[in-house]
């Protein structure tokens, strides 16, 4: 009996907040005819781009780099090595790294943030790194900026990245900076060819920055390849409040409010909480998108791998080994100043074969407009 | 002799019996117990640790007083935690936008925080004697509505500032800041750690050298015993709160004002649950709650040594816990033995019990 009082209750509030979005959809004046029956033959689709030219497929130099000397120091992200995502991502880079420039296993060392630490903590952890001798050192999420900051003059020595950051004025602290927006943008492309209804959805771990662009990106490519589509947007909690990122139920319940908003694609970046979108999209019978890792192939989300058309990638991985490398190689000048589409920093996944070669062709087009600078993506909504 | 001993004999109980606990629980996930628990005490020598414990310990002391301020009543105020988030954005926004003289500007941070503190809570606390609302239920709820407060109010459209993927309050200038002691390459010790000692003995002065502090434990004691002593349990309840509220919004002043320097999504989250744990483990006496803050942060920062070794730093979150619930229970079985032997001795004396 309580049970059912408590899915009353569930069931109400993603009764009302559909409704409130169903609301604010008509608020900014959508021009779906109301009322009509579903149009079940999809989105009414603007041109397509022009055909990419040949693909720049970029020799990647084979020299052999010996990276045997290094100490590789990784100070992950909240969630660390087996989330199923963005510290993954960087896992996977690091293992490349030690599987080919044969750095020995004993001196790699990773170390993770607990939820809600005091910034001390960050302090110490790469003080820790930075102490033992390790260099480089990899700070995994925007989180370790105000830290390295203060950490990265301590050891002049020491060479520090930080994914998804920047140190102002600490020249030994090379940001690896990725266009989510852009990446992001294809993902909005998929959305709009694969809707059947013209109707997706976009559920944001944290609201923050980061998150945002992601969000701003997706939209733009949507309207851009189906001007006319509705998009529902939900952030499962505010900015401060990190465990957006890690709840899989709440990922859930928003997916279901947006699927009975009507949607029928939908598009998360909120970490762990996406297990909840893709298995509320199993349920409802709709499409979904993957982020950051090639989600199709991933262990943990294994039971709903058939709804997802495409992974956007963010390749922390290659961001994390190029960055390595470029230390073996005494060249970290060498490295993008972001990891964008035109070096396939970010990019979208093709397992599952759900995105044919009609759709291949319209991303490829797309994503040559936006390196040649055609499509300016906004970076914040 | 047997007041020491029915004090301080159930932490000491706890703290070993946690400890043996976590020595279990290490065995089974196959670690070393002993090098666990010697590496979480050689640390403390190591880098910024031992002024890193001082720092921490400062800032739970102030979330345990806010909290016992209100069990001294019978207040549950588990809204320590929404109360110093919001007072925190309050008082760097706040610091962040004025010019003021050193010295007074970092007060008027520190009052503006605990009005703030003090604020949030008393919408609970009006709640509460107006309409008669748990507090348990309201300070939560208003947990979350702190959330979202401070989430809005650093919006990049409202008062905060963008910096590359991170959003922040305006950084607060120079003459807000306040200095700390330094101790070189091993840290500096927060000025405001000293706030945290003031507060304690201003807390211990309250409690048991004024008026108030009678009828606020006299209200705790019995709230209708002291309602026909002539006090007002409202007015109690409404002061209790504030005060509480005040001095939560405190928490965070020590870090700010002293590190940071503004309010960013790195801030911190959970003190105030932690507070409420700590005020357990001090029995909400002042001296108590410094051991338990000192252990608490101890405990934190072998989190940080016990992982850099490859020990699953959980371990400290079931140490934490296992110290709670450990302690609770032991208090009360001391208390219980106290009693037995207590009537065993009154019986005697009377005669009553047969001496054969």
């Amino acid at each position: 009996m309580r049970r059912r009082m408590r899915g009353l209750a569930v069931a109400a509030i993603a009764l009302t907040s559909v409704l409130s979005m169903a609301a604010c959809a008509k608020d900014t004046g959508g021009t779906q005819g109301s009322g009509s029956t579903n149009t079940a033959e999809g989105c009414k689709l603007a041109d397509k781009p022009p055909a990419a030219a040949a693909t720049s497929s970029k020799a990647a130099s084979d020299e052999k780099v010996d990276g045997s000397a290094l100490k590789v120091g990784l100070a992950y992200d909240i969630g660390g090595r087996g989330d199923a995502s963005f510290n993954d991502s960087a896992a996977a880079g690091l293992d490349k790294a030690k599987a080919e420039l044969g750095i020995k296993p004993e001196n790699v060392k990773e170390l993770t943030a607990a939820p809600n630490e005091p910034e001390d903590a960050k302090l110490t952890r790469l003080r820790q790194l930075a102490g033992e001798g390790f260099s480089p050192i990899i700070g995994v999420g925007f989180a370790y900026a105000e830290s390295l900051a203060v950490v990265a003059p301590e050891f002049p020595n020491v060479k520090f990245a930080i994914v998804d950051g920047a140190v102002e004025g600490a020249a030994n602290v090379t940001p690896l900076l990725f266009a989510e927006e852009q990446g992001s943008f294809l993902a909005g492309v998929i959305a709009a060819y694969q809707s059947k209804k013209c109707h997706v959805g976009f559920v944001g771990g944290v609201e923050i920055p980061l998150i945002q662009k992601f969000d701003a990106g997706y939209e733009q490519g949507a309207k851009t390849a189906a001007p006319d589509i509705k998009i529902e947007k939900k952030y499962l909690t505010p900015a401060g409040d990190f465990t957006g990122f890690q709840d899989p139920t709440k990922g859930g319940e928003a997916a279901t409010g947006q699927i009975e908003a009507g949607a029928d694609v939908l598009y998360h970046a909120a970490g762990a909480s996406g297990k909840g979108v893709f298995s509320a999209a199993k349920t409802a019978g709709v499409k979904a998108i993957g982020v950051d890792s090639d989600q199709y192939n991933q262990k943990t989300v294994e039971e709903s791998k058939d709804v997802i058309v495409s992974s956007m990638l963010k390749r922390v991985d290659v961001a994390v080994y190029e960055f390595v490398r470029a230390v073996a190689k005494n060249d970290v000048a060498s490295l993008p100043k972001v990891f964008d589409l035109s070096v396939d920093g970010v990019g979208y996944a093709t397992s599952g074969g759900k995105i044919d070669e009609n759709l291949k062709a319209v991303l490829e087009g797309y994503k040559a407009q936006i390196i040649e600078g055609k499509i300016k993506v906004k970076s914040a909504p | 002799m047997g007041m020491l001993r029915g004090k301080l004999l159930p932490p000491v109980l706890a703290i070993l019996f946690s400890a043996l606990l976590c020595g279990i629980a290490l065995v089974v996930s196959g670690a070393n117990p002993l090098r666990a628990f010697g590496v979480m005490l050689s640390q403390i020598g190591q880098g910024t640790t031992a002024v890193d414990i001082v720092n921490s310990t400062g800032t739970y002391y102030i979330a345990a007083l806010a909290v016992a301020i209100g069990f001294q009543m019978n207040l549950f105020n588990i809204g320590v935690e929404g109360q110093y988030r919001v007072a925190a954005v309050v008082a760097a926004v706040v610091g962040g936008s004025i010019v003021l003289p050193p010295g007074l500007h970092a007060l008027v941070i520190i009052l503006t925080a605990a009005v703030a503190g003090a604020l949030w809570a008393a919408v609970p606390a009006i709640l509460k004697v107006t309409r008669g609302v748990n507090e348990v239920i309201s300070t939560i709820m208003m947990n979350g509505l702190a959330l979202g407060l401070a989430a809005y109010l650093i919006g990049s459209d409202v008062f905060g500032e963008l910096r590359g993927n991170n959003i922040r309050t305006p950084e607060i200038p120079h003459s807000g800041w306040v200095p700390g002691i330094s101790f070189g390459s091993s840290g500096t010790v927060f000025g405001l750690v000293f706030l945290a000692a003031l507060l304690g003995i201003g807390y211990w002065v309250m409690m048991n050298r004024t008026r108030f502090g009678f009828e606020l434990r006299a209200s705790g004691e019995s709230s209708t015993a002291a309602a026909a002593g002539g006090v007002n349990a409202k007015k109690m309840v409404l002061i209790a709160m504030l005060l509480s509220g005040g001095i939560a919004g405190l928490v965070s002043m020590p870090e700010i004002l002293g590190r940071d320097h503004t309010y960013n999504l790195n801030f911190p989250a959970g003190i105030g649950f932690s507070g409420i744990a700590i005020a357990l483990l001090g029995r909400n006496h002042p001296g108590g709650i410094a051991f338990a803050a000192l252990l608490w942060a101890f405990l934190d920062k072998s989190g940080l040594a016990l992982d850099n070794v490859q020990v699953p730093r959980e371990i400290v979150t079931i140490m934490q816990g296992a110290i709670v619930l450990s302690v609770v229970v032991a208090y009360e079985v001391v208390r219980r033995f106290e009693l037995a032997a207590q009537q065993r001795q009154v019986g005697r004396q009377l005669g009553t019990v047969d001496a054969a």
